[in-house]
């Protein structure tokens, strides 16, 4: 089991035969306790590659593995963040995040016995992404930056293996934006999780990924893998070297290009 | 919010300006005199008779004359409407779960609750009379029929609502419908269903009275009725004031009720 997640020659269309074609020979692997980053124009099917992974969408053509298994269904060892939060407004930022496990089916039986242990996971985890004591406050008494950071906890709860990032950042400023990337950066070195980014922002894909997909326009399928040559720890001065200003051209000329093909 | 800034700064301007006057709380106040003392003068500046409008000042004293009588309709009518407007309550928040549940359900549903909306209650108030002769049991159903389907509409579109990205969340952590529901779903709707209740709760009057207007020997509907049949114009007026004052107040409850339940929804719109 080398590769975590393996998908090959997937087609997925949407709304029947004549419906449109999301994704077409769409192939990639992604190594365990790798960072990788999926880049492309936008309606390239970013979002598709995001639920045939986690079992939410089960492709016509080609296979879908994660952790060896044959994606059929949702798979649990999956956590999920999106550009919107998605708080539920009515609980606090602790009962938000302790939200999986009372989904996930080994820890929902565990959850009433055990409460203690998982809060004081999730203020472990709380303090990681740098919201220690804001486990009382509601959703709507968080920033915009605080929210997404809530989200990556209620993501990482359930220890899943595979995480999804479906541009997280997205709806952030600049600033926040940054301080988000050194959090996730930090998550996956001290967790070891595997993490699968979609983004827009080539520059935070060069920035926290060890691999970079680029992908065409619809139906998407990936024109080229790029390996990121930089050593971690990476710091944000990174950003204002040659070599990676270089990075970020070369995958925007991809994606120029693939924009005008389409 | 505001009204906790108001009350912290209330007390140094009231010890520098004794006469200052909280004008917003007293406003409904002062528009409810103000519009008995406009009618009151319209009446007596154009001579109406007694028997076309009545001035408020002949039916306050209508009021005094018939306490008793007033007291023991207005009991009635209230226990019917607050009768029918439990069921509605129930079997709306019911119906409205089951039909948010499926879309399939939803669209099937949907159009058979409009058409069953849109038939005049009047109408159907002789069916049940029928079924149950004249007295407490129409009029509850009638106030049941009329106040239900605000409450199931809100509770649909509640459940209808959920965002789905955080559907794909829990979906993709092996949750199944039931577990969305309560987990999302059922949470979510309630702000909806407790804004429907204050809908609800003064159609629920309109239903009692409705039908005990037309087949009942009790109720402020067949007091107005009999009042109104012997052209005592006064007493009709004072069954409607006293509709009102129900009417207010069921409806204070209702949005006490709703500030109390989903205090998370108003607080979030708030701090926006």
């Amino acid at each position: 089991m080398a590769h975590l997640v393996s998908i090959d020659d997937v087609d997925m269309r949407y709304g029947g035969a004549e419906g449109t074609l999301a994704v077409s020979g769409l192939a990639m692997r992604v190594d365990k306790g790798d960072f990788a980053a999926v880049v492309g124009p936008s309606g390239c099917g970013k979002s598709t590659l995001m639920k045939l992974v986690t079992g939410l969408h089960i492709p016509q053509v080609g296979t879908v593995i994660v952790a060896g298994q044959h994606v059929t269904q949702p798979v649990s060892i999956v956590g999920m963040a999106f550009q919107n939060p998605t708080m539920l407004p009515w609980r606090t930022t602790l009962e938000n995040i302790l939200l999986p496990l009372e989904i996930v089916e080994r820890h929902r039986h565990r959850l009433r016995a055990n409460r203690r242990e998982y809060i004081e996971k999730v203020e472990h985890l709380l303090e990681l992404v740098g919201l220690k004591g804001f486990g009382a406050k509601f959703p709507w008494q968080l920033s915009g930056g605080m929210q997404q950071r809530a989200n990556l906890c209620r993501a990482l709860i359930h220890e899943p293996e595979l995480l999804m990032l479906d541009e997280p950042f997205g709806a952030l400023d600049a600033f926040t934006r940054e301080e988000l990337w050194c959090v996730i950066r930090d998550l996956h070195a001290a967790q070891g999780v595997t993490i699968v980014l979609v983004t827009h922002d080539l520059r935070e894909a060069a920035f926290l990924a060890d691999k970079i997909f680029v992908m065409s326009a619809r139906p998407g399928r990936i024109l080229k893998e790029h390996r990121v040559p930089f050593e971690r720890p990476r710091d944000l001065e990174i950003m204002y070297e040659t070599r990676f200003n270089d990075l970020v051209h070369q995958l925007h000329g991809e994606i120029a290009q693939a924009r005008a093909v389409a | 919010m505001t009204i906790t800034t108001e009350n912290s700064t209330a007390p140094a301007i009231v010890a520098k300006q004794p006469a200052r006057i909280n004008w917003v709380k007293a406003a409904p106040w002062l528009f409810t005199l103000g519009l008995f003392l406009f009618w009151e003068l319209l009446v007596r500046g154009l001579g109406t008779p007694v028997t076309i409008l009545p001035a408020p000042s002949r039916i306050f004293q209508a009021v005094v004359q018939y306490w008793s009588p007033l007291l023991k309709n207005s009991a009635q009518t209230l226990f019917t409407t607050t009768l029918g407007f439990g069921l509605a309550v129930v079997g709306g928040l019911a119906i409205g779960l089951f039909i948010g549940w499926s879309k399939t359900i939803y669209a099937g549903l949907y159009p058979i609750m409009i058409g069953f909306n849109a038939i005049p209650k009047v109408a159907v108030v002789p069916i049940l009379v029928i079924w149950f002769g004249i007295g407490t049991i129409p009029a509850v159903i009638t106030a049941f029929l009329i106040s239900f389907f605000p409450i199931v509409v809100n509770v649909a579109t509640g459940l209808a609502t959920i965002e789905p990205e955080t559907e794909d969340v829990l979906r993709a952590l092996g949750a199944k419908k039931l577990d969305i529901m309560l987990k999302v779903g059922i949470p979510r709707s309630m702000p909806y269903f407790f804004g429907s209740l204050k809908i609800a709760i003064t159609l629920a009057f309109v239903g009692s009275v409705l039908s005990e207007t037309v087949a009942s020997n009790y109720g402020l509907g067949n007091m107005m009725a009999s009042a109104q049949s012997q052209f005592n114009v006064p007493l009709v007026f004072a069954g409607l004031l006293a509709l009102a004052v129900e009417g207010i107040a069921m409806y204070s409850l209702m949005a006490w009720i709703e500030r109390r339940m989903t205090g998370w929804a108003h607080r979030s719109t708030m701090a926006n």
